[in-house]
């Protein structure tokens, strides 16, 4: 079976400082992935040499069998909300639009088309009645889910995701994740940086445990287990376990805060 | 009435206005996107950076044809972006020091080649130091058709790549992923920067250019949440801010061009921050009085 | 003292004095504020000859002392507003109050030795001909005395709050629990700073300070981690910088301010090519070494990964190694034959193996990363 994603021996190097160190990873289409691991275990790093943002020192990423560069109008991204300054002066709209971008290619300006694809994306995150609102005006949430729209009009068949849930309000996350699950129904491949172990078996059918090396990934029956998470975050994981019958898996809870600061990941 | 007249058929209040509005415009449109990509202060250093360019430009050819001094100009700004880029990516120095270092040095070897120029008992070199505060007056009209020429440049591209500029401003990390390339992006609207400082080294002078690029951009921030708008006031309230410092400064016993236009445009930020309305302190004091006066009238109606 | 010597002294003190402030702006990531500052306080000094009508009184260094501040604090109140960021902020500041007092000078002070060519780069050639005298004795050059009092006054200052200063640098919040009041250091060193740059405004004009304040520190962060060094390297290069500016002035008839700020960028540049570890050069050699160490761990590591899977024999053998790993073929044959010859790994029919020291070799890799 084709895969949708294939990253092989992927070895990543910022000033000759390992960020990640031969990396395996393949994952099936129409598969919902989340990739965790502790702070500075490269997890943008890797959803970064995917998308050729960095450049790797070793090993290559493939998307359905071909190269990045080719395959630029499958794949979406959604970036870290706190990489950009939201005090931009730009409109809900506009920023949305920015997701057609790379399909106009150089010199063509978004037209009705366009513009039409947009507010149904924005529909689609219930934020249309907030199309031209100025961005700053947004709370945590809402800018999560104007990048979700703007990654929805690249109408990708693979999705990148760093850290869409984190501080977001409640209502947002039952909305991404409901997309996440739309997205699923239509044969779509997402792939989601995640810092919360207890809802991953919930949200999630692949996990990726990464730190510097991949410690394990594939179905998240299989392996999001005690053993691995243990290896994942060394000593730092408590375990509670958790005998009520559901039978998820384990629920644990991480000592340290999970998300410090943006600044020091990866 | 006199003034418009003068304005028309006066020659040299003619090239003054026209050279000013140039300089006002250009600067406006392309340091909007110097504020929003947090690089005011680089073009200060690229404009102190520019003396030593001037100077050589002058020492090595013995013309004093704007054209031959502002190329100078444009290479020595050039080369000191590419330093600074060399010091911050390849030590341990910060972004600030670097930005110290090269100002401060390229400045400094300016000022020392002027000196030595200006000791020679040759002539020619006299009106070199009008680059330093400018000096309005001394535009004559070839000097406002080669900023006009490098300004219907530098318009054309920010035209041309709008949306491109757009999103390498906002995003940079998505516009890479979209497949644009940044770092091209990147270097040519800095080469417009550069080409907007040059524009205004004779009227503003290399000390204060950096205002002309900070200060419109901010005051027009102030009045609209979008970037076309932006844009468009940026470039209106440095031209106007242009022409009035230019006119003063001419028409005034001997004050020079560039503190007076550097004046001028922050009266308008001045203006801008406190009353544009939605952003404007006084706008934000009163909502916050509001604010403060319902919710003592909700607690006060017994409302707990 | 002849002046050509009172010259060269006034150059080395003014240096040195500069130095000292200068390496906490850098280490605080606040050197662009010595630009504000170093411009702002001219119109101290324009206001207090207003006031007292002349170019002597102490007046005019407090009011200059107290413009500076005030540019600090302006620049952080419209920070605070949330309607420009920082570097806007500074580049909104200073180029009005400066200005306001370039304006002021040309339209009033046009015949007091204040212009604007002295303003932007001093004048030092004429400075031993302003004596400062007291009690009816010539104690030396005004500006070698004023220069003299504040290297002093600075090196009491570092010496008193070495600790304190050392702490709120490198841990402000640290600094913060331990009642060290960051706030008023911060404020303390953007005072001195103001006086400094006003003790060195005779000298080399308000713009060249920058130089002397900001060139000679971030010189000595190239070749020294101690602080201690870093203040004492700094004040060296200032020294030998004005040294040899003076000298290159002499040669070109220039400037001898101008000259100097080009020396500290000379000294610059040549620690940035040499200095010994953190040099361009010393890194570009180093790069090369550990290119290949690192790539032997790549190497080793990816062995290590595939030891024992089904896919072994493919993903381990020689020949396909540079296409799984991205290579060029004859670095990847290069990078095997290093190996090899290190005892990390073993070179069968084609396949290659890890020997034991190669595997410790692989688990270090992953325990440095």
């Amino acid at each position: 079976m084709q895969h949708a994603i294939d990253v092989t021996d992927l070895t990543v190097a910022y000033q000759d400082k390992p960020v990640l160190w031969d990396v395996d990873v393949s994952m099936p289409p129409g598969v919902l992935m989340a990739v965790v691991g502790p702070n500075g275990a490269g997890k943008t790093t890797m959803i970064k040499a995917i998308l050729g943002l960095v450049r790797p020192a070793a090993g290559q990423t493939l998307i359905y069998g071909k190269p990045y560069r080719e395959q630029r109008k499958a794949v979406g991204y959604v970036p870290q909300r706190g990489s950009v300054d939201w005090d931009f002066p730009t409109t809900v709209l506009d920023v949305v639009l920015m997701g057609r971008y790379g399909s106009l290619g150089w010199f063509r300006q978004p037209g009705k088309h366009e513009r039409a694809q947009a507010l149904a994306a924005l529909e689609k995150v219930g934020m249309a009645q907030f199309a031209s609102r100025q961005i700053s005006q947004l709370s945590g949430g809402q800018q999560q889910r104007v990048f979700l729209a703007r990654a929805l009009v690249q109408d990708a068949q693979v999705y990148f995701m760093d850290e869409p849930f984190v501080g977001v309000d409640a209502v947002t996350e039952r909305a991404i994740v409901g997309l996440l699950q739309e997205l699923r129904a239509a044969g779509k491949t997402v792939v989601v940086v995640h810092h919360d172990l207890q809802t991953v078996p919930e949200y999630f059918d692949w996990v990726t445990l990464l730190n510097v090396q991949k410690i394990a990934s594939g179905p998240v029956a299989e392996v999001f287990t005690e053993e691995n998470l243990r290896r994942t975050y060394g000593g730092r994981v408590a375990f509670l376990s958790r005998d009520d019958g559901t039978g998820s898996g384990p629920a644990l809870v991480l000592p340290t805060p999970a998300k410090q600061s943006s600044a020091f990941t990866d | 009435m006199e003034l418009l007249n003068d304005l028309i058929f006066n020659y040299t209040l003619r090239n003054i206005a026209l050279g000013s509005a140039l300089l006002g415009i250009i600067s406006g449109v392309l340091g909007c996107f110097a504020v929003l990509r947090r690089q005011a202060l680089l073009g200060d250093a690229m404009a102190h950076a520019a003396l030593p360019g001037i100077v050589l430009a002058f020492m090595l050819t013995g013309l004093r044809e704007s054209l031959v001094l502002l190329v100078g100009a444009a290479l020595a700004g050039w080369l000191a972006a590419l330093l600074l880029l060399l010091i911050i990516r390849q030590t341990r120095i910060k972004e600030d020091s670097a930005l110290g270092i090269v100002l401060s040095v390229f400045f400094g070897f300016g000022m020392l080649l002027l000196a030595a120029v200006q000791r020679q008992p040759d002539a020619a070199q006299a009106g070199l130091s009008k680059f330093l505060f400018g000096q309005a007056a001394s535009l004559v009209a070839g000097d406002v058709l080669v900023m006009a020429v490098l300004g219907a440049v530098a318009l054309l591209f920010v035209g041309l790549f709008w949306k491109e500029f757009k999103l390498l401003s906002f995003d940079p990390d998505f516009a890479a992923a979209v497949g644009f390339p940044t770092r091209v992006l990147d270097v040519g609207l800095t080469a417009l920067t550069v080409l907007a400082i040059v524009i205004g080294l004779q009227t503003v002078g290399v000390v204060l250019m950096s205002a002309m690029l900070i200060a419109p951009a901010v005051a027009a921030r102030q009045w609209t949440n979008r970037l076309s708008t932006m844009v468009l006031l940026s470039a209106i309230f440095g031209a106007g801010a242009g022409v009035a410092g230019a006119l003063i400064s001419a028409t005034g016993r001997g004050i020079a061009t560039g503190p007076t236009i550097v004046l001028c445009i922050s009266a308008v930020v001045l203006v801008s921050l406190l009353l544009a309305p939605g952003r404007g302190l006084l706008w934000t004091w009163q909502q916050q009085r509001r604010n403060a006066r319902r919710m003592r009238a909700e607690l006060g109606g017994g409302s707990r | 003292m002849s002046p050509q010597l009172e010259v060269q002294l006034i150059a080395a003190v003014v240096a040195a004095g500069c130095a000292i402030p200068g390496v906490f702006l850098v280490l605080r990531r606040m050197a662009m504020m010595s630009d504000a500052i170093s411009h702002t306080v001219l119109l101290g000094i324009v206001l207090g000859f207003f006031l007292t009508g002349s170019l002597d009184s102490p007046l005019l260094m407090l009011g200059a002392v107290l413009t500076g501040v005030l540019t600090v604090s302006l620049v952080e109140l419209l920070q605070r507003t949330g309607l420009v960021k920082e570097d806007s902020a500074i580049g909104l500041v200073f180029p009005a109050l400066f200005s306001i007092a370039v304006i002021l000078i040309s339209r009033f002070a046009g015949n007091v030795h204040l212009d604007t060519h002295i303003v932007l780069a001093g004048e030092l050639a004429f400075a031993p001909f302003e004596r400062f005298e007291l009690f009816g004795i010539d104690w030396g050059a005004r500006a070698l005395v004023t220069g003299a009092a504040i290297l002093l006054l600075n090196l009491v200052l570092v010496l008193v709050f070495y600790k304190e200063l050392k702490l709120a640098t490198f841990d402000a919040a640290l600094a913060a629990t331990l009642g060290f009041a960051p706030a008023l250091l911060h404020y303390g060193l953007m005072t001195v700073v103001s006086l400094t740059a006003v003790g060195a405004f005779d000298a080399v004009g308000s713009v060249l300070v920058i130089a002397l304040m900001i060139v000679p520190p971030a010189t000595a962060y190239l070749l020294t981690d101690r602080l201690p060094r870093m203040l004492g390297f700094s004040m060296l290069i200032g020294i030998a910088s004005a040294q040899t500016g003076y000298w290159l002035a002499q040669a070109l008839d220039g400037s001898i301010a101008g000259a100097m700020a080009t020396m500290t960028g000379v000294f610059f540049g040549l620690a940035l090519l040499f200095a010994p570890q953190r040099g361009l050069i010393a890194a570009a050699l180093r790069h090369g070494r550990q290119r290949w160490e690192f790539a032997q761990q790549m190497l080793t590591l990816h062995l290590l990964n595939h030891e024992g899977t089904p896919d072994a024999t493919e993903e381990n053998r020689a020949v396909t190694l540079a296409q799984h790993l991205r290579w060029q073929a004859d670095f990847a044959a290069q990078v095997v034959r290093r190996a090899e010859a290190a005892g990390l790994v073993r070179h069968d029919s084609g396949l290659l193996t890890l020997t034991d020291s190669g595997r410790q070799h692989a688990q270090q890799a992953f325990v440095r990363g």
